[in-house]
């Protein structure tokens, strides 16, 4: 057991023994005891945050610039905290893995971000994104956060526009709004298909700013590769300078990850090519708690895989499934044929055909699982890469007969031809081909109210917190999410922390400054020092499919047992035989994947034990054994409205192994809203 | 297909550098370049040669971490990024050269990965609205006009990539400042600061050792998001203003 702030932890450690119903996961993990207090205050839920605000201390001016914030991570959620921080007249410094801090993934978000701004007037309102978050994320989320993300949500335009955010507007100089993911409402504020770019470019701005002010000091091609502890509380990191290759030790008095998702553990997904876990995993190894891992989105449309060289996979906006029909051959003979020889009576509209109502609309996780299904079935089209063939048809030829051609270019035209692009096919003549990618991951470092990790002095926010977007998460949420906790949560809740500071100074010479870097150096010189065989990618590469094919779009008991064994074998044989060239001391590309990677191994495993513990269907997360009779998923309310928390352990027999994960549970209560099982019929 | 590459390869930013020849067979079209480059790599250290090392992220042409000269040419011969090119611009047996972004404000850091840390500067020097946060007005209180709103956004669309500067023959950042003067200068929001802007982001240009802009249009040419030359007219414009206002 690590270092608790006792007052997150109450109960008897025994519980919740294993074995209820059915434990899958059993043998797996360690039951622990659950958590009670997420520091939300009481009363009514739209109260709770001025509640929280009035009540976290302030901290004297005079007194900020003697208190120094680590900020890892320079998108959305990190770059809004490091300038308004800065501003404020702490003293910052703000970290990114990239040459420049807006170069963060934050850049490729597409559609746009939600606020309640109601300037529709369609009966839009806080209340409303709040209710619609927490059934999109199938009752899986923290009501109080996720009320106080809607409610923050309107000062975020407010601001964006302020800084320059140049967001599409009507002939009258308004801002304009289109509806997104499937809500009834029209909230989604955007900026063309480059959302994500312009308001990172605005965070950037504003950090750029507190730099040249002097309050923000600006670490690029910095890699964070361990959390500093002391006396419990997080005081500083590790970090090698990817160009020099020095293992340099930063002080504060406080640290905050922004650094993002953890989707690339399945080596192929739509995240950046950097985007990883380990400042993430490195906490978690130190004490803070990984809630729900398992929940990721995998998004329906997406530019199928070539072939073994891929590196990388690319959204379609789902916009075009408003116009597209989604079909395969009915006979698995005609796979190879080219589409439009394929006569209408031997076509497979399978959307249409299994969701009548809703059709090619289904929701994200459906259309992507009814995918997967036709192309295990033989019936997949496009380049056969390694046996079989994952792609089905978008066809807008039917469109293009009712709109015409220049109705399609009006709507899609730059999505067109990035997909010429990439593929080499005219989708005007030709159907599109799409498949399922990783996108999104909902689980991330369990936060309180405070966004403060278990580990006290260690705030999460962004991507790589859990907080808000349960099970499932809302398209243009993200965003949204991200710049709320940069910009309006956390600037507050970390004063209330700050007040007890400056802490005592620690030098560099402290034990556990050296143990944290010692680690690092001694990781580093392990892959430079081990003679193997094999890429560091051909690894990564294999833990991404072994993820994918188990830890994918569904998943089972005995799938998932399967991959923590595959996991661990790879683990092992990683370690021993993973061949990294070149030495510390300059620009070493192939030693920061081993490090991002060895992360990855863990985070996966841990990934498979989580989805094995819920036995349950919710939101991204598909248990082939919780299901109704006609394929929907089934959520299990009585057993698993939990948050997952899960505790490190080391592995006894192993030195720095991965040992039985503790299994720590927070209860779901909801008051300002009811529960209930999603239907898309 | 078959190509030759011939790559520089530099071991940091002091040491020289040469151009290496490498043959790589096997290479699909459908590959990207980035991803040619990748194979290249994973051949290499199954040899037990060091892997070329290069800059990308996103790998969807709008983080502006890539970018290579390829054949002379920014970003290579089609208009968009390096990260976005794929094979089948090429043909078999084609020779590929390959060399880092060249301009003095970019020094490399090892191969073909630069420094572009000046343009980080630029910006410190004035790229910005100053508005701390939680002291904007209600975003609807000033209403844009919706043409203005789509010119600033056009020219918004940079993505800080260097193609500008590496295609210039001179080495200026002209395209790359005048797009955020412009962007920041067509807004409202932006016309408090624009001389202190202006003024700002061409001394820091300056100082990082970029050069004049003679009006050439390579820039413009080489820019994977078509930021047009009339930018630099408008950063011309505003800095004579801001001049003549006695800044
Ligand atoms: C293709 C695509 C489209 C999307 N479209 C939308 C959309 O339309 N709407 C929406 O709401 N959401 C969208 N999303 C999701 C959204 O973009 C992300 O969830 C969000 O931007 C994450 O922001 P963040 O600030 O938490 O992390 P990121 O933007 O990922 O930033 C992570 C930061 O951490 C740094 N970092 C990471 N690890 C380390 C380390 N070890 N050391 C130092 N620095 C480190 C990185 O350098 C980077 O600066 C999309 C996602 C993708 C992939
Ligand atoms: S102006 Fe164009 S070429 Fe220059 S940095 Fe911006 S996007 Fe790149
Ligand atoms: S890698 Fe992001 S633009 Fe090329």
């Amino acid at each position: 057991m690590t270092d608790m702030p006792d007052t997150t932890l109450t109960g008897d450690p025994s519980h919740d023994a294993p074995g209820a119903h059915g434990d899958d996961a059993a043998g797996y993990y360690v039951p622990g005891s659950p958590i009670a207090d997420t520091k939300s205050p009481g009363g009514p839920i739209d109260e709770r945050w001025q509640t929280r605000k009035f009540e976290a201390r302030l901290v004297n001016p005079a007194n900020r610039r003697k208190l120094d914030i680590i900020i890892v991570g320079t998108g959305l959620a990190g770059g809004s905290a490091a300038a308004t921080l800065g501003e404020a007249g702490y003293n910052v410094k703000s970290f990114c893995y990239q040459d420049s801090p807006r170069r963060a993934h934050s850049i490729a978000a597409q559609g746009g971000i939600n606020a309640a701004k109601n300037y529709k007037e369609d009966g839009d309102s806080v209340h409303r994104l709040f209710y619609d978050t927490v059934k999109g994320g199938d009752y899986r989320s923290r009501e109080s956060n996720v009320y106080r993300l809607a409610e923050v949500s309107t000062n975020i335009i407010d601001q964006c526009v302020a800084q320059g955010v140049p967001f599409a507007r009507e002939y009258g100089g308004l801002l304009d709004n289109r509806s997104f993911g499937g809500v009834q409402v029209s909230r989604t504020f955007y900026a063309r298909g480059q959302t994500g770019q312009q308001l990172l470019i605005g965070a950037y701005q504003a950090l750029e700013r507190q730099v040249a002010a002097g309050t923000v000091t600006q670490y690029t091609r910095h890699e964070m590769l361990e959390l500093i502890v002391v006396d419990g509380k997080a005081r500083g990191i590790i970090a090698r300078d990817l160009v020099t290759g020095e293992i340099e030790t930063h002080l504060a008095d406080v640290v905050v990850l922004a650094s993002g998702g953890y989707g690339n553990v399945f080596f192929l997904s739509t995240n950046a090519m950097g985007s990883n876990v380990t400042a993430a995993w490195r906490a978690h190894r130190k004490g803070a708690y990984m809630a729900n891992p398992c929940y990721t989105q995998i998004h329906p449309t997406c530019i199928p895989v070539t072939g073994s060289h891929q590196s990388k996979l690319t959204l379609m906006s789902e916009s075009l499934r408003n116009d597209g029909r989604i079909w395969v051959p009915k006979k698995k003979a005609d796979c190879e044929k080219d589409p439009r020889d394929i006569p209408e009576e031997d076509r497979d509209y399978y959307l249409e055909r299994i969701y009548p109502s809703f059709g090619n609309l289904v929701p994200r996780d459906i259309a992507s699982r009814a995918a997967k299904n036709v192309c295990d079935e033989g019936r997949g089209v496009g380049p056969e890469v390694e046996g079989v063939r994952r792609g089905v048809y978008l066809d807008f030829s039917a469109a293009i007969e009712r709109l015409g051609r220049d109705g399609i270019e009006e709507k899609y035209d730059n999505l067109f031809d990035m997909y010429a692009r990439i593929t080499g096919e005219n989708p005007y003549e030709t159907p599109m081909r799409i498949y399922p990618a990783v996108h999104y991951v909902m689980g991330g470092l369990w936060v309180d109210y405070d966004l403060q990790s278990t580990i006290p002095g260690l705030f999460v926010t962004g991507e790589a917190n859990f907080s808000d977007h349960g099970a499932n998460r809302l398209g243009a949420s993200a965003l949204m999410q991200g710049l709320a906790d940069g910009y309006f949560v956390l600037p507050h809740t970390i004063r209330d922390y700050l007040a007890d500071g400056p802490f005592e100074k620690i030098e560099e010479s402290h034990p556990a400054v050296v143990e944290a870097k010692k680690a690092v150096e001694d990781r580093v010189a392990h892959f430079l020092g081990t003679s193997g065989t094999r890429s560091v990618d051909s690894y990564h590469r294999e833990l991404g499919n072994i993820m994918w094919e188990y830890c994918g779009m569904e998943r089972t008991e005995d799938g998932l047992k399967k991959a923590i064994d595959l996991i661990r074998t790879l683990k092992d044989d990683f370690w021993r035989n993973v061949k990294v060239l070149g030495t510390n001391d300059s620009l070493n590309q192939s030693l920061e994947k081993a490090g991002r990677v060895a992360d990855f191994m863990e985070l996966g495993e841990l990934m498979c034990i989580d989805a094995l513990n819920r036995r349950e269907s919710c939101g991204g997360h598909f248990r082939a054994e919780s299901q109704t009779e006609d394929g929907e998923a089934l959520r299990h309310d009585d057993q698993f409205a939990y948050v997952a928390a899960w505790e490190f352990a080391t592995d006894p027999d192993v030195a720095e192994g991965m040992g039985t994960p503790v299994l720590h549970k927070e209860d779901l209560v909801y008051t300002a809203i009811e529960m209930k099982q999603r239907s898309y019929k | 297909m078959k190509v030759t590459l011939k790559i520089w390869r530099q071991p940091d930013s002091v040491s020289p550098g040469a151009m290496h020849t490498y043959e790589l067979d096997g290479v699909s079209e459908d590959m990207s370049f980035l991803e040619m480059l990748d194979v290249l790599n994973e051949d290499l250290i199954v040899k037990g040669e060091d892997p070329v090392a290069f800059d990308s992220d996103c790998r969807e042409g709008i983080c502006g971490m890539c970018g290579l000269m390829i054949n002379g040419q920014a970003h290579g011969p089609e208009v968009t990024t390096t990260c976005q090119l794929h094979m089948r611009s090429f043909k078999d047996g084609d020779e590929i050269v390959i060399e880092p972004w060249r301009s003095d404000a970019f020094p490399v850091v090892k191969d073909l990965v630069v420094d572009r840390g000046a343009f980080d500067r630029i910006i410190q020097a004035g790229g910005f609205i100053s508005v701390n946060t939680g002291s904007a007005p209600e975003a609807h209180s000033v209403p844009v006009p919706r043409e203005d709103a789509i010119r600033a956004f056009n020219v918004a669309t940079c993505i800080g990539c260097g193609a500008c500067v590496a295609a210039c023959p001179n080495g200026s950042a002209s395209l790359f400042m005048g797009a955020k003067i412009t962007h920041l200068g067509e807004l409202p929001q932006g016309q408090p600061e624009r001389d202190s802007r202006v003024v700002g982001m061409v001394a820091q240009h300056d100082a990082e050792g970029f050069g004049g802009c003679t009006n050439i249009g390579e820039c413009t040419a080489a820019c994977p998001k078509e930021i047009p030359l009339d930018v630099i007219s408008r950063l011309n414009w505003d800095l004579h203003a801001a001049l003549r206002h006695g800044h």
